[in-house]
């Protein structure tokens, strides 16, 4: 480990640790109090919205829950507050699953619109609810006791405070840095990619969203306890509103970023406080306006937030080596050669009156290339999603080793060991090269959200990364292991998808027009490559408009036109047939 | 200047990091018709997307002998003119609005006369004036995109695949069409993946491939030319 | 009898939602952006009203004064590299001399006791110009941003609107005179005439937006934007100018929502985000797309809310907030089915 990597974060802790017992104003360790617990909400909003793409406004209403279930029942059933940590955390999560299931399945803006919603509704409900004590909310909470002790002044609680950041930021940066981590962030590009390899996506976004609820609820247990009362009011709409304006501002795809923001916000909001009354001459919520123009101004000048710019200053992380595997992952028994593995049978497509694919027919046999190539508009791509699952079949069946694929899932598709590429490649640009590659892995792996928290799922985390390793190399992109997917050319993008639809363990590959925006020499290195597979047992499905391409690779062509199959056999007889010549060329038919 | 209506020089285009436009020049006389052929993806809709503005391009392009203006809608309001591959039109909207708004930038005794002669030359869209244009068969939205884009009174009109998904016969119809356009001194820059078709109408063509010219001539020639055939169909194994 | 006064409650909170809602959709669909601070313009529009009332200078006057400069310095940084003179006097008169006009306008027809027409009148002239100086500052930087991020900066826009709204107004309540003052019985109806004001300029607006639509061209350039933004572009339609005729169109039918509402309840300055939200719901169910359905549903949500705040009164926000979720799950089910085609 590098000294001066680590040097930050231990100056950051030792600062941290003697706050307290330095002559600093009071108000100082109040208002780190408030950032810690800030910081708690951001983190879970960090993940949820930076990371995971689903922007919320209403996690205050998170906070509520933590804080309402310990008031209520360390008030009037005089349960311990340490009982009630677990049993916040729990309400947290118990809300969090339905709400989740609603919200995540919202497209769009309609998401964060959805959040808009129910977060006023859950605050005017706090407000009218008896048991809760109305909008004078409850007081007399007693304080949180350990080992005798009581956590009664600001300074000790404060302790406590900040030990649940750190070990929930810590955490939440090894959750990220996970097989899990890699789901969750390749929501953000839609998450087709991650579909195609077999992640469940509503389960991918409900954990995360579960995950930042139950923070939120955290950060809401550890303020009952600290201002020994609760009422509505921090836990309403402009509270949640806040919340993603530190995550905004500290950068939202960064969990220290989360920290970050929540202090610049909270330390400005006190400054503002404490001046803006005398210029202005009355006392009143002015830092709203100043927190509305900043977060204005941050999304004109510089979206990414504020903690990317402070990351610059902190010297760079060196490239982590691939740890060493001893465990080899399991291989798939391939289908003997010829043997018939991928059967379309009079598959049939219809957008209303128009048919994009008209009762085509065709097969792959195990260890063959197979092209499927046509001029514009013929139906390829189409034809593509129909195998894939992303399309449904109007009439006709897909046959996968004999078995019948109607109606099931991108992601069931992938569980047969069908890996495919995207004619619009489809990569996380901020990732590196490698993780994009594990994605693909992503099936071949079993650790859930806990292991990854703490770290306990690492051997198997190795050999994932290792098999990514190995298909880097295989296909050449090794020396680029480590820099961001997004810094890579085209053609080597392409070539990066290929990589990751090998750490799947494919028995069938769908290319998807692989050769498109690839330079002479470049294609002549992708057939290479894909006869090597094809040695090695892989059969090969691809989509191509480009006949040079095709022509010298593929065991056998398929020609559509119009939706149409026109033609279908060997390439040489094919180039020559009239009306393949006709499809391409036009004018004369 | 040497009389040419639109000349590009060197025009490189990228997105992110991949080049996909590496240096093409190329000239248009007025009053003709000029072709950009070649298979899918060798770069040809981006080209026109490069002298229409909508991505940005390194390369200078004269349009009248000087540097043409920066935005779209000034490139509009000089005379340029685009029907792009997916027509664009506004479909949940009428015919007679769609080609209406073709001249925006027009004022109304200019919109008045233009229509009037629209609508002679494309009966069908007279007929289904009332119409949205979502309802509209593919051969009559290209209609309909072409008679927009006329709307504006271009003096350069750049169409993008024309021909696409359309059937033979309507092909012939709309190209026809095209040719007709010539002689109303109308300069036409043409892609198409039809290439036998669009070289028989053509004065000009260019053979694109892989971002770059491969070959250019008179219309006639080209139509010949065996690299044509390889570029399309590759070559036999 | 209780029936008929909360239907008549419920329809005049209606058609005041009806026209945010409209105003709402009208923004979405031209620039993408969910115009949360529409429900400050509300604000403005009844606060400037009820200053006028007292013959004093609303202080929005000053904030356009505000608003225009801010929006001169953002239009000399973008022509820091370079300016013709044309585009620099435009910039000029639009952003300085405009609203110094338009408050020394003010300042001269305050003293004279303007009749209460000419001050609603006066009132919509203040503030329907916010409109654009709101979209050239926070907007126009961000075209090219996505729809979440646009939101995220309305959020901004809200809360800068808002706090704006405390400093100039304070955190006192005002209600503004009525337009007329008589009332009206129809059988065992009593209508206020201030309630058929709002009947009626909800109707006019809406016809005026129809015949703005389908009639002018600048209408139908808007729809187009909204249809196809890049169609809209290849015929020569500026984003630009959509883009400020949508929110001046949207600023000014706020400061009409404001006129109406402020003599019938007392406006505070965050009064606006809460009946704005409410026009919110009913553009949401109109899936943010379609005016009638917009305008029916409101309709819809004064009726909901006044049967509630009669019914289960304290449950009143729950109940119409609640009532959103289901209708967006509702559209994104629908959203996704046509994705995939």
């Amino acid at each position: 480990m590098n000294i001066r990597r680590i040097l930050p974060g231990f100056v950051g802790i030792l600062f941290l640790a003697i706050v307290p017992v330095l002559p600093v104003p009071p108000f100082w360790i109040t208002l780190l109090n408030n950032i810690g617990l800030a910081s708690l909400v951001t983190i879970g909003l960090v993940l949820l919205t930076g990371v995971g793409g689903l922007t919320s406004f209403g996690q205050a209403a998170f906070c509520g829950f933590g804080a309402y279930t310990t008031a209520v029942l360390s008030t009037n059933y005089g349960v311990s507050p340490w009982l009630t940590l677990p049993l916040s955390l729990i309400v947290g999560a118990v809300i969090a699953l339905p709400l989740g299931l609603i919200t995540v399945r919202l497209s769009g803006h309609f998401l964060p619109l959805g959040t808009i919603a129910w977060g006023l509704a859950l605050y005017y409900l706090f407000g009218k609810i008896d048991l809760l004590g109305r909008y004078d909310g409850i007081s007399g909470i007693p304080p949180i006791k350990f080992a005798g002790y009581r956590f009664l002044s600001d300074g000790s609680i404060y302790y406590l405070i900040w030990f649940f950041v750190i070990v929930v930021a810590i955490g939440a940066g090894n959750l990220l840095d996970s097989r899990i981590g890699r789901a969750i962030r390749a929501l953000r590009g839609g998450g087709q990619a991650a579909e195609a390899f077999g992640v469940n996506i509503v389960r991918a976004k409900l954990t995360v969203f579960i995950f930042a609820g139950v923070v939120a609820a955290l950060s809401g247990w550890l303020y009952a306890h600290m201002q020994r009362s609760v009422n509505p009011t921090p836990f309403g709409l402009s509270m949640g509103i806040e919340y993603l304006l530190m995550a905004v501002v500290g950068g939202a795809g960064h969990v220290w970023g989360a920290i970050f923001g929540a202090s610049i916000v909270l330390v400005l909001k006190d400054i503002l406080q404490r001046f803006l009354p005398d210029i202005i001459g009355t006392t009143a919520n002015f830092e709203m306006i100043v927190f509305g123009i900043l977060l204005v101004l941050i999304l004109q000048l510089s979206r990414d937030g504020l903690w990317p710019l402070a990351l610059k200053l902190l010297p760079k992380r060196p490239p982590r080596p691939v740890p060493a595997s001893s465990r080899k992952l399991a291989k798939r028994t391939l289908a003997p050669a010829g043997s018939p593995l991928l059967k379309v049978e009079k598959a049939r497509k219809a957008f209303g009156g128009l048919v994009a694919v008209n009762d085509v027919s065709f097969e792959v046999k195990a260890g063959q290339i197979v092209g499927l190539i046509g001029p514009n508009g013929a139906g390829k791509s189409t034809t593509f999603n129909l195998i894939t699952g992303i399309a449904s079949l109007t009439s006709g069946s897909v046959f996968y080793e004999g078995q019948p694929l109607r109606g099931d899932s991108p992601r069931q598709i992938a569980r047969h060991g069908i890996a495919r590429t995207f004619q619009h490649a489809k990569i996380l640009p901020d990732m590196s090269v490698l993780e994009n590659v594990a994605l693909g892995a992503h099936l071949r792996g079993s650790a859930g959200v806990f292991r990854s928290f703490f770290r306990l799922e690492r051997e198997e985390e190795a050999t994932l990364l290792a098999e990514a390793a190995t298909q880097l190399e295989r296909v050449g992109l090794g020396q680029y292991r480590d820099r961001p997917a997004g810094d890579l050319a085209l053609g080597q993008i392409r070539i990066l998808e290929i990589a990751r639809a090998l750490a799947a363990d494919p028995a069938v590959l769908l290319l998807d027009e692989p050769a498109a925006g690839l330079r002479h020499g470049e294609k002549q290195e992708l057939a290479s490559l894909l006869r090597k597979l094809r040695e090695e047992g892989v059969s090969v499905l691809l989509v191509e408009h480009d006949m040079g391409f095709v022509m010298g690779l593929v065991d056998h062509l398929v020609v559509l036109d119009f939706g149409t199959l026109i033609a279908d056999g060997q390439p040489a007889d094919v180039r020559r047939h009239p009306s393949v010549i006709a499809a391409y060329l036009g004018g004369v038919a | 200047m040497n009389g040419n209506l639109l000349e590009l020089s060197n025009i490189r285009v990228s997105y992110g990091h991949a080049e996909v436009l590496h240096g093409v020049s190329l000239a248009i006389k007025p009053g003709s018709i000029v072709t950009v052929i070649g298979a899918n993806g060798a770069g040809k809709t981006t080209l026109l997307n490069a002298v229409m503005g909508i991505v940005p391009a390194k390369g200078t392009i004269l349009y009248d002998g000087a540097s043409v203006p920066h935005s779209v809608e000034a490139r509009v309001a000089a005379g340029l003119c685009l029907v792009p591959e997916k027509r664009e039109l506004f479909s949940t909207m009428s015919v007679e609005d769609n080609v209406e708004l073709g001249g925006f930038l027009r004022n109304a005794s200019e919109r008045a006369q233009t229509r009037e002669e629209l609508y002679t030359r494309f009966p069908r869209l007279a007929e289904r004036r009332k119409q949205l244009a979502g309802t509209l068969s593919g051969g009559e939205r290209q209609m309909l995109a072409l008679a927009r884009a006329l709307m504006s009174r271009p003096r350069l009109l750049l169409l993008d695949e024309p021909s696409l998904g359309l059937a033979p016969k309507i092909v012939a119809d709309i190209l026809n069409i095209v040719s007709e356009l010539r002689t109303t001194g109308v300069s036409i820059l043409l892609v198409e993946q039809n290439a036998r078709a669009a070289l028989e109408i053509a004065d000009e063509g260019y053979l694109v491939e892989l971002g770059e010219v491969k070959r250019s001539g008179p219309a006639g020639e080209l139509a010949v030319d065996p690299a044509l055939m390889e570029s399309y169909l590759g070559s036999p194994a | 009898m209780i029936a008929t006064f909360l239907i008549q409650d419920g329809v005049t909170n209606g058609a005041i939602y009806a026209l945010l809602g409209l105003a709402l959709v009208l923004v979405f669909s031209v620039t993408r952006v969910i115009f949360i601070p529409q429900g400050e313009f509300v604000a403005y529009g009844a606060l400037t009203l009820a200053l006028l009332d007292n013959d004093r200078i609303p202080a929005t006057t000053s904030l356009l004064l505000c608003f225009g400069a801010i929006a001169f310095l953002a239009d000399l940084w973008s022509m820091r590299r370079g300016a013709d003179v044309r585009a620099f006097t435009r910039s000029l008169a639009l952003n300085l001399v405009f609203p110094a006009a338009i408050y020394g306008l003010t300042t001269v027809l305050v003293p004279l006791g303007l009749p209460s027409f000419a001050k609603a009148l006066l009132t919509i002239l203040i503030i329907a110009p916010m409109g654009y100086y709101v979209y050239r500052i926070a907007y126009r930087p961000l075209a090219d941003a996505s729809v979440l991020v646009l939101l995220i900066a309305s959020v901004g826009v809200h809360l800068a609107m808002m706090g704006l709204g405390l400093v100039f107004f304070g955190a006192e309540g005002l209600r503004a005179r009525p337009l007329a003052e008589a009332n009206y019985t129809i059988g065992s109806l009593m209508i206020p005439a201030q309630s058929l004001w709002i009947y009626g300029s909800t109707i006019a607006i809406i016809i005026a937006l129809y015949m703005f639509f389908e009639r002018t061209l600048l209408g139908k350039a808007l729809r187009a934007t909204a249809v196809n933004r890049l169609g809209a572009r290849l015929v020569g339609v500026r984003t630009q100018l959509t883009g400020v005729t949508a929110f001046t169109l949207a600023a000014a039918i706020g400061a009409i929502s404001g006129v109406l509402i402020g003599p019938i309840t007392t406006i505070y300055y965050d009064t606006g985000f809460l009946i704005g939200l409410k026009g919110f719901v009913a553009a949401i169910i109109g899936g943010l797309a379609s005016f009638p359905i917009t305008a029916v549903a409101a309709i819809g949500v004064g009726l909901i809310e006044s049967f509630a705040s009669f019914f289960a009164s304290s449950y009143k926000e729950v109940i119409v907030f609640g009532l959103i979720i289901p209708v967006l799950v509702w559209l994104s089910l629908s959203h996704a089915f046509h994705e995939e085609e």
